[in-house]
């Protein structure tokens, strides 16, 4: 104890021993938040890819056609034996095009047609289809009657699969759709080059069929277009318009309240809800034609207006509120500060709010089930008014169907419809990114 | 150097100031936000071509005062004003006074500097064109340039009128929104404490800018710095609980206040 004992004396020992601040836990805590983080990424990765696998490996097959391509007399003797096309146009309409082809067939491969069962078999390799494909061309140019063309046709859907090689030929012959007889014309024609594997356009333009060799998207395409275009004309604005009065002018008490909690409530109500009041109010009571895009652009159009209110209001409580102080204070009226200084601001938000709701919109099925949007439509609809089916309904129907060529189909129109989506929501990436400003 | 000149005109200015009208009127005023009272019956005058400092701690109704000057508290629920402020002869609360027209005789400046996210030209060409100032281009670009040289800005941004007015720096931006509220010709500007969020260096020029500006503008300031109400105004009014203590002139007030709480501020034993 020789040493002065000062009271400053201990504050070098205290420092010396390090207090336990759970260092090692906090770290040990981050860490582990860190690995189910990675852990809920990796499982969500693994399971898009498993989904993405399974629709692209089913599908990719959709967007090639086996085709056939041969010589085809375009026989007077079959189309037109009166010769009366002159005065009849609806001869040509009604001629027995499949004979035609199917003739044509023959003669490639050397078979009689006068071999019932064995005619029967070749006409069974051609798809029905080849009765417009013909008739396309004689009534474009009735010329070629009587002359030899070469022409590419459609296969028969059943071909069409076993040329892909997605038949099971472990069964025995009586129990496929193909026999061994036709495989073997089959295997002939591929060897010959007659017959091979075109890239599809059909499956973009052509409209409803019950064969799966000539059935497209092309109808559910123009809907769902209608239906975008319509969903956008209205929900925009009218969603807009009401996030903005709610937002700027609507007094704060319980009424608004209210309504704050139904919207909420509304943008998780069932879709198919929206649909039974659509067939309530627009076909029953209104009178509005069933099956027509017209209509299903109105039904989802209420869908989506919750969704893009919710999202405006977000965009519009985001801007700062030194903003509207600036304007205010500087004379504008509530009304110039809004559309001048805060839309703007607010717009990447909205339009980015519009087209996740859009792209909602367009994979909506439900509703278009009930206001009979699941429709045989064959012929383009011409106006919204007309019947017309949508992508997703299109795969509803196409997935309940038998053939074989309907599942790769059905999984060809799950990746147009996915194309569709990440194109918009790449356009909503887009969009903000362009709008965005900083302050 | 002119300080000759200069210092005739201080003279012919203050010579104004002590004789000066009153701008703007305050009688009476409380404020409630909703049940809580803000302001209890200021009486309080703006002196025309004066800069009237606003002083007092946190939370004593400063702020709140200026905002009712020209009518921003309108904009806050639940906020209501009585008493009676005048603009010259106008009640400004009276039915008869359209807000948006107040707002353009009297201008305000923030306690944030909060240019538009647009070009530094369409900052200050905003207000002009909202209420028809101008009448050809020439006009405004006209406007424009008088503006920012009157916040003495111009120099600085001349050769970049279009790009956006949120790349300049903090005083620059302060000093646009002072340019901004010029350009609509006011009579009164209300400042906020308009120099809190600068540096030294820019609010030495805000301050210097505010003493220029006074020449052709009654200026009413909030300030939390002592010094600074000392540097810029001729007038002080100090506030607490929602009461004014004490107007008078700025010499006198930071020399020998009549009221023992205004020196106890002003020596920093609160607030």
């Amino acid at each position: 104890m020789t040493d002065v004992v000062s009271p400053a004396a201990g504050i070098p020992k205290a420092k010396s021993v390090r207090r336990d601040i759970g260092i090692k836990r906090r770290y040990a805590a981050e860490r582990r938040f860190r690995a189910y983080g990675i852990a809920a990424l990796s499982f969500g990765i693994i399971f898009l890819m498993l989904l993405l696998w399974s629709v692209v490996s089913k599908g990719y097959t959709a967007f090639q056609q086996t085709m056939i391509t041969m010589p085809v007399e375009f026989s007077q003797q079959i189309i037109d034996p009166q010769n009366e096309r002159a005065t009849n146009p609806q001869k040509l309409m009604t001629a027995n095009y499949p004979v035609v082809a199917r003739n044509a067939l023959a003669k490639l491969l050397n078979v009689s047609v006068d071999d019932r069962v064995a005619a029967r078999a070749i006409g069974q390799m051609l798809s029905d289809g080849v009765r417009v494909q013909l008739r396309d061309l004689v009534v474009a140019n009735p010329a070629i009657i009587g002359t030899t063309q070469t022409v590419t046709l459609l296969a028969s859907g059943d071909i069409d699969s076993a040329f892909k090689g997605q038949v099971d030929l472990t069964v025995s012959q009586e129990n496929r759709k193909i026999n061994d007889q036709q495989l073997g014309w089959m295997k002939q024609l591929s060897d010959s080059g007659a017959l091979a594997k075109h890239f599809n356009g059909g499956i973009f333009v052509n409209g409803a069929s019950s064969r799966p060799e000539a059935a497209g998207v092309g109808v559910a395409l123009i809907g769902s277009f209608y239906m975008m275009l319509i969903v956008l004309a209205l929900s925009l604005p009218i969603g807009v318009a009401a996030s903005i009065y709610l937002e700027e002018f609507a007094p704060k008490n319980r009424f608004t309240d209210l309504i704050e909690v139904n919207i909420n409530n509304l943008a998780a109500v069932p879709s198919i809800v929206y649909g039974l009041l659509g067939l309530a109010v627009f076909v029953n009571f209104m009178g509005l034609p069933r099956s027509a895009s017209f209509v299903g652009g109105l039904v989802l159009t209420l869908m989506t207006l919750p969704t893009i209110i919710i999202a405006t209001r977000a965009a519009l409580k985001a801007v700062p509120p030194s903003i509207r102080a600036a304007a205010l204070g500087l004379g504008a009226s509530k009304m110039q500060t809004i559309f001048h200084h805060v839309l703007p601001l607010a717009m990447p938000g909205i339009l980015t709010g519009t087209i996740i709701g859009l792209a909602h919109a367009l994979g909506e099925t439900a509703p278009l089930l009930l206001i009979g949007m699941v429709a045989f439509v064959a012929n383009y609809p011409t106006t919204p008014l007309d019947p017309s089916t949508a992508l997703p309904v299109q795969i509803y129907m196409w997935a309940n169907e038998a053939e074989r060529a309907f599942v790769e189909r059905t999984s060809g129109a799950i990746i147009i419809l996915l194309l569709f989506l990440i194109l918009m929501n790449v356009g909503a990436i887009l969009l903000r990114r362009r709008f965005e400003r900083r302050w | 150097m002119n300080m000759m000149s200069e210092s005739a005109v201080e003279k012919a200015l203050d010579q104004k100031m002590s004789d000066a009208s009153h701008k703007m009127i305050g009688k009476d005023v409380s404020v409630y936000y909703g049940e809580k009272r803000a302001l209890f019956d200021v009486n309080l005058n703006v002196r025309e071509n004066t800069v009237t400092a606003l002083i007092g701690p946190s939370g004593c109704g400063k702020s709140t005062f200026l905002r009712c000057l020209n009518r921003m508290n309108d904009t806050i629920e639940n906020c209501r004003v009585t008493g009676k402020i005048t603009l010259d002869t106008d009640d400004i609360y009276d039915q008869n006074i359209d807000v948006v027209e107040l707002r353009a005789r009297v201008g305000m400046v923030f306690q944030k500097p909060n240019p538009f996210p647009k070009t530094i030209y369409e900052n200050i060409s905003y207000g002009p064109r909202i209420h028809g100032l101008s009448k050809s281009k020439a006009d405004m670009d006209q406007i424009v340039e008088a503006s920012l040289q009157r916040a003495g800005l111009w120099t600085e941004v001349k050769d970049r009128l279009h790009e956006s007015g949120t790349g300049l720096s903090g005083g620059q931006q302060q000093r646009l929104c002072i340019a901004r509220a010029i350009a609509v010709s006011p009579e009164v500007i209300l400042m906020d404490e308009p120099c809190s969020a600068l540096d030294p260096i820019a609010t030495a020029k805000v301050e210097e800018l505010i003493h220029e500006l006074r020449a052709n503008y009654t200026i009413v300031i909030v300030t939390h710095s002592m010094q600074q109400a000392a540097r810029v105004s001729q007038r002080t009014a100090m506030f607490h609980l929602g009461q004014l203590v004490e107007e008078n002139d700025t010499d006198k007030m930071f020399t020998n206040p009549d009221d023992q709480r205004t020196q106890d501020y002003i020596m920093g034993r609160f607030g």
